[in-house]
């Protein structure tokens, strides 16, 4: 019921935002809402089934690729452009999922690098129709659905808002449900959960698969809102961040994965006000957070004041 | 005699050049208590562990209900009735009590909470950890982790129940304890429980096969194993 509210709550906030927000800071909560559910559906895999992968950038970017392919190519309107990305990344989870999870632990870690560097590689080949580095933008009608020009900037935070919202309140539910329950028990132990009679193989590559998934709605969403397409999205860097964002806000929390985002965007837009080495700044505030909040910010109010928190 | 609810029949398991158990045969009958006994090192985790999957066999088969589960991976056996106990403590320190359980007994009841709730407070009474429920498993006493591996068990509502070594490291109050609650749950249930206590074992168990350097060294009553002078000489005059 508190989880209930609590969560809701945020959503309530965020639309809420929508009409006090200056317009610099609503451009940013745009952006970050939509890399808050591609962290969000990180945290699926590495904070509740504690598998680690270090190449969600060809999750976020099969969502990128499959909806502004999909726009470009086939003239999808962007709604089912979003379904072509989100099947794209889907399938690719699939595939990545039944190879990868033959592995465990640094090997695992190692494959995703892996498939998601061939990923990288593959959209760079492909430049006759990905542009390579370059990449392509999308515009004006391509970006048009039920009349809405996903370009106009209210419209853009609301689409935000509401891909935010779904994925946040999916992941709410599902961490309360069994199946969501056996991930846990998975990350916690799992030769005791197999024993249990959970088929632990099964539970693991639904969850890359819906992992890959909820990525690649954000991907494709960010193609979709902010009207750019670019090899940059699949690239390791892209495959780091949702985990730091995930530290730093809580792995394994359901609202941590937003926090880390919004706090680490702020702190590298201040920084990068004050110095031309804000990375150093993220840096140090990451050591600064394994030193005095290592299980991050809601993984620390939920160890010292809400146990309660999902 | 009643048909086999479990039988394995030449069993071998080596490691690089250690063979670890040995063409063994094992036939458990509904409702038996077996005790498997032998030194340190005869191959008893190990060959438990083939029968409820956790390694596999270089030869031989198992059947439970007469059916062959020698490829079954080791959650769908459980799933067919089988459960298991590690001889190291393996729970789930960093989950509560409650929810350590409730994960065993929600693979049968699914979604209802009501029922899992039950069943989750209905066990935690019968191996006396009720006042435990809301504290991490991780905190536990030694001999409490125990009984919530045994609790895990029952949760399950298992027609075969394999207990390896439950009572080790346990004081002799906490002994005593595991043996009313061995002999409650052997009532709707047939186990195979590896036991070091020779007291354990022979208050307990209704057959009793004992294991030497991986091979079947004898079996049968208390009283024959008792009697019987290789057994002596192998195992009971050495402890
Ligand atoms: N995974 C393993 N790798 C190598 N040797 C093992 C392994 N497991 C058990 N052994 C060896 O097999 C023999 C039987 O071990 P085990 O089945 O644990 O005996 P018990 O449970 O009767 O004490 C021992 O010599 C042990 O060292
Ligand atoms: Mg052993």
């Amino acid at each position: 019921m508190r989880a209930a509210g609590l969560h809701l709550g945020l959503v309530g906030l965020l639309l809420a935002a929508h009409f006090v927000l200056p317009a610099y800071h609503h451009g940013v909560l745009a952006r970050v809402m939509v890399l808050a559910a591609y962290a969000t559906g990180y945290n699926l895999l590495f904070g509740y089934t504690g598998l680690l992968s270090l190449g969600h950038a060809m999750f976020f970017a099969a969502g990128m690729y499959g909806a502004g392919l999909g726009v470009r190519f086939l003239a999808l309107d962007p709604g089912l452009a979003l379904l072509a990305g989100v099947a794209a990344g889907a399938l690719l989870g699939l595939a990545v999922g039944l190879l990868a999870l033959r592995t465990a632990g640094v090997a695992f870690m190692i494959v995703t690098l892996m498939f998601a560097q061939a990923t990288h590689l593959g959209i760079l080949l492909a430049g006759r129709w990905t542009r390579g580095d370059e990449g392509f933008v999308l515009q004006g009608p391509e970006r048009v659905v039920l009349g809405l020009d996903l370009g106009d900037a209210a419209i853009r935070y609301l689409a935000a808002w509401a891909l935010f919202s779904a994925v946040l309140l999916l992941v709410l539910r599902l961490v309360s449900l069994p199946a969501g329950r056996v991930l846990v028990a998975i990350r916690e132990n799992e030769e005791r959960a197999r024993l249990l009679g959970y088929d632990t193989r099964a539970h693991k590559l639904r969850a890359v698969v819906l992992s890959a998934a909820i990525a690649a709605a954000a991907g494709a969403a960010y193609a979709l809102l902010f009207g750019y397409v670019g090899a940059t999205f699949a690239s390791v860097q892209y495959s780091i961040l949702p985990l730091l964002w995930v530290l730093l806000g809580g792995a394994g929390t359901v609202i941590g994965p937003f926090l880390g985002t919004l706090l680490m965007f702020y702190l590298i837009d201040t920084a990068s006000g004050l110095t031309p080495a804000y990375m150093l700044v993220a840096g140090l505030a990451l050591v600064l957070l394994t030193l005095f909040a290592p299980q991050g910010l809601a993984g620390e109010v939920r160890r010292r004041l809400a146990p309660w928190l999902p | 005699m009643n048909a086999p609810i479990l039988s394995a029949r030449g069993l071998c398991k080596s490691f690089g050049g250690l063979r670890a158990v040995h063409e063994v045969d094992l036939d458990l009958v509904p409702g038996e208590v077996r005790a498997l006994i032998g030194p340190n090192g005869a191959g008893k985790t190990t060959l438990v562990s083939m029968l409820i999957g956790r390694i596999a066999p270089d030869a031989g088969r198992i059947l439970l209900d007469g059916a062959d589960i020698t490829r079954l991976p080791a959650h769908a056996r459980v799933r067919r009735g089988m459960a298991y106990s590690f001889q190291i403590t393996s729970v789930f320190q960093r989950l509560p009590v409650e929810e350590n359980v409730a994960l065993a007994a929600r693979r049968r009841l699914g979604r209802d909470r009501a029922a899992v709730a039950g069943e989750v407070a209905r066990v935690l009474a019968e191996v006396g950890l009720s006042a435990e429920a809301g504290r991490m498993a991780g905190d536990l006493s030694y001999g409490h982790q125990r009984l919530l591996e045994i609790a895990m068990g029952l949760a399950q509502r298992p027609r075969l129940m394999i207990l390896d070594e439950p009572t080790q490291g346990l004081a002799e109050a906490e002994v005593a304890g595991f043996r009313r609650l061995v002999r409650a749950i052997s009532a709707d249930c047939t186990i195979l429980l590896i036991e070091h206590n020779m007291d354990v074992v022979m208050a307990l168990a209704d057959r009793i096969t004992v294991l030497d350097f991986g091979e079947v060294l004898a079996e049968g009553t208390p009283e024959q194993i008792r009697a019987d002078p290789a057994v002596q000489a192998a195992y009971l005059g050495a402890a």
